[in-house]
């Protein structure tokens, strides 16, 4: 392996027009897998700000009951935006980016198979965030009708920017597309010699089966949006009652593919703490097979449970009944994992890094969102908790821990690889504990008003519900802020800092720690052997 | 059982009460006044002590390892790393409690789908932003509005201790009754819910969706719509009130005896003072909310009435009649004709030709809405009232 | 990747590659598809479900001449009518109620106003409830099944003739069959 290496570092050295062109333009037409991932995390960064500013906007006007900053109708399009955009402009190209850092590292490839369609997939994306932002300022408004768009509020009801809305998704479904094509071609076809399916890394592993619920849903979320257009626009009835259409036909489509994109944004989460979780506990993990088949499991069911999003939509009772059935069902392949984790951690030999507390508290935060999951799929319970803020506390805390913080772990845990520097260890604690206390205080009141009955995408509540909204904006103001010193740490860290080895996490395991740090522009033109 | 579980989850969530207002730090869920709503309840306490007591474990077993494997307390890793029989043990556990836990929320479900042998029918139906009610073969059927005054939400008065969940007509049921909800919508998807009843039925345009419920004990119970259904969502409450027997009969023939009235009033002769009198009432109810107490509107989705052509020009008075009565295709306008009666339509279109300074002194009475319905056409009724001085009525 | 590194990679990961790359496409194509599949298969899936209430729309099916009157048995048939809000006509049934056999054809009308200056099309959209009786009421005679047009200020009368199931479960008593009425003037 210490061979490879070294074949890497001085093909660099010998071919210098290999390494990045200069200015501008490197970013522009590079198809660097190495490149590409890092626009795609800065990228995802910008827009989890937004998308941040816009949850700072909501708990703003949510924390006295009463109107107080903005108006119903701008509200409802700060729910929506805030949603669309932490769902499509930051989680999903967070992990896109990840993944075009690190599977081509882990699995001994030179790049991704397809690195020109990589430029695009990633060059789409600012356009279409764009056109999606720019909504906001169109007249009658951006797109205000909620994250899911239930037809016919966003059809017959609908703000004229509703056309660019379905544009931007469109592009947003292609360029995901795109990404999990490619993806899949490279975990597929340019794995080194020797590294078989059953020896990938998990992240690998997950990727996979994530890519494959992105081409599999993405283009239905594209038919439903095409849908909504030509209601909108050419006189069908798809969703419009009164043409014979049905609009609940519209929430069995979105959900169905609604349903496995919230696994699309799980997955990967998994994947990274199944790698960092050992790594600090000096242990290999507990039931890699189980993993796997877990994760499938999951993915699989994930195609028969959408239609627990509308338990009180008036589905026939054995509709209901299957549903609940199947929904319950996941809780065993999610219990699998946690319990895998929580092995891996059992006599090991610990340290807490910085990595290793975000992998630690999204076991513990996860599995509390999976419980509050577990108590939403009993369907007769669900009409008590449908729509209420206890459905919003439920799917924070499966993203915010589950997505936001693997995300930060797999940055701390991974940059050192990128920039060749060890991130500032003390302020990144302080990171930590801010957004572990602030996410907490944000989100865990809600439960506690959701289930004295405050529904969800209000502006204004009734005032039994103003402490724990006082609580929970407090707790929002906190972890938003905590934001900025994450991107100070990044930025300190690429600047410089105390030199990072090639491997700096003693338990680390994989592929990429073989390679030195900074990884070299080019790394595995020679595919190593893999025992 | 369930009380103790109650105030071991008020312990374990760490919360005493100790705020002025108990009802400000509740944290759970209501156990309602009808047996489905407890077996609801039951079902989420037994569900969520299942949840705490494997978190218990779960988080047990990994706090311990925290604290004790650590490498700065001198740990050194076991390599164990698979066992086929564990993965085994822990998928069965959690699969045969999944299949006990299912077996009563089965039933409570069956339970929540029996809609025989219902005593009442009522038609609920929901509106961008009011709920009306239709009670079957009853010939009673009212609007429900938010009641709450605008000045509570935007901070100028204290709040009322229902802020936001006050209506100016509630739904009125008897107890002991089993009483059938037919659900159903007149534009977007709302959600009809009340806590209490344990009753969230999605009201969907176009078709019609069944709830039913058999409350206990007489009272008040409040709710909200649970489904965005657009700008104002949050201002669109429930308030259910169950009477004993005998008054929820005299409550009924009451409101007959009201409607009655109501017709009557379309044969008065109307002054231009108490159209608009009414008027204003009207049209804070039914209009305020998307064209402003101050009708300004909110451009472009909802155009100000203040100095637009249709509310100030005199040819334009047939246009307005039209708008108001029958709405605009591909806007948000309902068309009100099936709203309002006669009184508040003519109140409601005198009101906005002469409000906030459009002064135009022209008066629609009940008698010509009554005639417009008949034909279809404005006619002014030339015996209406003349007002010579009509340009002194501003406001 | 730069062109070198490209000639180095060998032909066969190539083919693989493109094959993968083809057949993941297909998929993603098969899937948009499978989307707007959605639409009928769901009509299907309601028609065997009476999910949603969606009736029958073809009334042919059900051979209301062979039908024997079940006469141990009566079945209230509740009415209701819903103006969708931009919706102006008058539109009610002239009884909210009517007790049948089931077998025997129960018969009453729906009354239409068009109140308006303009000519208009309007069209009635059938729910039934209990979903599970859906397929258990057929509406012989229906001004449902097609649109229906008023001139200014026109009023029709328009009868709906059904017929209840004999298998209809036992355990219904009550069934309400709900006409929301949609303005589809544009449409046509």
């Amino acid at each position: 392996m210490t061979s490879v290496t070294d074949t890497a570092s001085s093909h660099e050295h010998d071919e210098h027009h290999h390494g990045p062109a200069k200015g501008l333009m490197r970013w522009v037409l590079t198809t660097n897998h190495k490149d590409i991932g890092s626009m795609y995390l800065w990228f995802s960064f910008i827009m989890f700000l937004t998308g941040g500013a816009m949850a700072m906007i909501i708990r703003a006007e949510l924390f006295q009951p009463g109107l107080q900053i903005v108006e119903p109708a701008f509200f409802n399009q700060m729910t929506t935006m805030h949603g669309l955009i932490m769902v499509f402009g930051a989680v999903m190209p967070a992990f896109v980016g990840l993944a075009n850092w690190m599977i081509p590292m882990m699995i001994g490839a030179p790049d991704m198979a397809m690195p020109r369609m990589n430029n695009w997939s990633f060059w789409i994306l600012p356009f279409a965030a764009v056109m999606l932002v720019s909504t906001l300022f169109m007249e009658g408004g951006g797109p205000n009708f909620g994250w899911t768009f239930y037809a016919p509020l966003s059809t017959d009801y609908a703000p004229p920017s509703t056309t660019f809305f379905i544009f931007a998704i469109h592009m947003l479904g292609v360029s995901s597309i795109m990404g999990a094509i490619n993806i899949i071609a490279t975990i597929l076809n340019l794995r080194a010699p020797g590294m078989t399916m059953m020896k990938m890394p998990l992240f690998v592993w997950t990727w996979l089966i994530t890519a494959y619920l992105l081409i599999a849903v993405m283009p239905v979320l594209a038919g439903a949006v095409t849908m909504m257009l030509m209601d909108i626009h050419f006189g069908t009835s798809f969703f419009n009652a009164g043409g014979g259409g049905d609009p609940v036909l519209f929430q069995h489509i979105f959900w169905f593919f609604g349903h496995p994109e919230v696994y699309i944004m799980i997955l990967p989460s998994f994947g990274i703490v199944s790698a960092i979780i050992p790594a600090f506990a000096r242990k290999h993990l507990f039931g890699y097979t189980s993993m796997v088949y877990a994760t499938a499991s999951i993915a699989f069911l994930s195609f028969i449970v959408w239609a627990h999003h509308m338990f009180t939509v008036g589905i026939p009772l054995i509709g209901e009944l299957f549903f609940m059935y199947a929904t319950m069902l996941i809780a065993v392949p999610t219990g699998v994992k946690v319990f895998n984790w929580v092995t891996t951690m059992f006599r090991g030999s610990m340290t807490f890094e910085t990595p290793m507390l975000f992998s630690t508290a999204f076991v513990v935060l996860f599995t509390i969102g999976g419980f509050s999951g577990l108590m939403l799929s009993i369907a007769p319970a669900d009409f008590q908790y449908h729509d209420t803020y206890f459905v919003v506390a439920h799917f924070h805390y499966v993203l915010v821990p589950g997505a936001i913080f693997a995300i930060f772990a797999a940055c701390y845990y991974w940059l050192p690889k990128w920039t060749g520097h060890m991130y500032d260890e003390t302020l990144a604690k302080v990171h930590f504990w801010m957004s572990f206390i602030g996410m907490n205080l944000t989100f865990f009141p809600m439960h506690f008003v959701g289930l004295a009955g405050m529904p969800r995408r209000i502006p204004d509540y009734a005032l039994q519900f103003a402490n724990f909204n006082e609580i929970s904006s407090i707790g929002g103001f906190l972890f938003g802020t905590t934001q900025l010193l994450f991107l100070f740490i990044v930025i300190k860290c690429i600047r410089g800092g105390e030199k990072a080895e090639a491997k700096p996490w003693e338990g680390a395991e994989g592929l990429e720690w073989s390679v030195p740090s900074p990884a070299p522009y080019h790394t595995f033109t020679t595919p190593p052997d893999v025992k | 059982m369930m009380q103790q579980a109650k105030s071991l989850f008020l312990l374990l969530a760490g919360l005493a009460v100790t705020g002025s207002s108990r009802a400000a730090w509740e944290v759970n869920m209501t156990e309602g006044v009808t047996a489905v709503s407890r077996n609801i309840y039951g079902l989420h306490m037994t569900i969520l002590i299942i949840c705490v007591v494997i978190g218990l474990i779960v988080f047990g077993v990994m706090f311990y390892s925290i604290f004790k494997h650590r490498k700065s307390k001198g740990a050194v890793p076991h390599q164990f790393h698979e066992s086929t029989l564990v993965e085994i043990v822990w998928t069965s556990i959690p699969f045969l409690i999944l299949v006990l836990m299912a077996i009563p929320a089965t039933k409570t479900l069956v339970d929540i789908y029996n809609t025989d042998e219902a005593d009442i029918d009522i038609k609920i139906t929901g509106y961008q932003w009011k709920w009306q009610y239709e009670y079957v073969g009853e010939d009673v059927s009212f609007f429900s509005n938010l009641s709450t005054p605008r000045e509570q939400i935007l901070n100028v008065r204290e709040k009322n201790p229902n802020y936001l969940l006050e209506v100016d007509e509630p739904l009125v049921i008897p107890v002991g009754k089993k009483v059938r909800f037919l659900v159903t919508a007149a534009d977007v998807i709302h959600s009809w819910w009340v806590p209490a009843l344990a009753v969230k039925r999605d009201a969907i345009p176009g078709f019609i969706n069944e709830a039913w419920t058999n409350i206990e004990v007489p009272g008040t119970y409040r709710g909200q719509c649970a489904e965005l259904c657009g700008k104002d969502h949050g201002y669109m409450p429930i308030v259910v009130e169950a009477k004993s027997q005998e008054d929820y009969d005299a409550w009924l023939e009451a409101k007959k005896v009201e409607a009655e009235k109501e017709r009557e009033l379309t044969d008065k002769t109307w002054t231009m003072e108490e159209l608009m009198a009414r008027g204003e009432q009207a049209y804070n109810k039914a209009c305020a909310v998307c064209h402003q107490p101050n009708g300004a509107g909110m451009p472009p989705i909802f155009p100000a009435l203040k100095g637009s052509p249709m509310a100030t020009e005199a040819d334009q008075i047939g246009a307005h009649v039209d708008i108001v009565m029958n709405g605009k295709k591909g806007s948000a306008m309902q068309a009100f004709a099936g709203q309002l009666n006669e009184v508040d339509l003519a109140a409601v279109i005198t009101y906005e030709r002469n409000a906030w300074g459009n002064n135009t002194g022209e008066m629609v009475t009940p008698k010509e809405i009554v005639e417009y319905k008949k034909t279809g056409k404005y006619v002014e009724d030339p015996a209406k009232q003349a007002m010579p001085d009509n340009k002194q009525v501003s406001l | 990747m730069s062109e070198q590194d490209r000639e180095e990679k060998p032909e066969a990961i190539e083919r693989s590659t493109r094959r993968t790359v083809i057949r993941s496409i297909l998929v993603a194509c098969g899937m948009f598809a499978f989307g707007f599949a959605m639409v009928p298969l769901y009509n299907v899936f309601c028609q065997v479900t009476g999910l949603n209430g969606k009736t029958d729309p073809d009334p042919y099916m059900y051979k209301a001449a062979e039908a024997k009157v079940d006469t141990s048995r009566d079945i209230k048939v509740q009415f209701v009518a819903t103006k969708n809000a931009g919706m102006s006509w008058d539109f009610s049934p002239s009884t909210p109620q009517v007790t049948v056999h089931p077998g025997e054809p129960g018969l009453l009308n729906f009354v239409a106003k068009n109140p308006t200056d303009k000519r208009m099309v309007g069209q009635a959209i059938p729910s039934v409830t209990p979903f599970e009786a859906t397929n258990f009421l057929h509406k012989v005679e229906c001004f449902c099944f097609t649109t229906q047009t008023l001139e200014p200020g026109e009023e029709k009368v328009m009868p709906l003739r059904i017929i209840v199931d004999q298998e209809l479960p036992k355990h219904i008593k009550k069934l309400t069959l709900s006409y929301t009425l949609f303005d589809v003037t544009h449409m046509n």
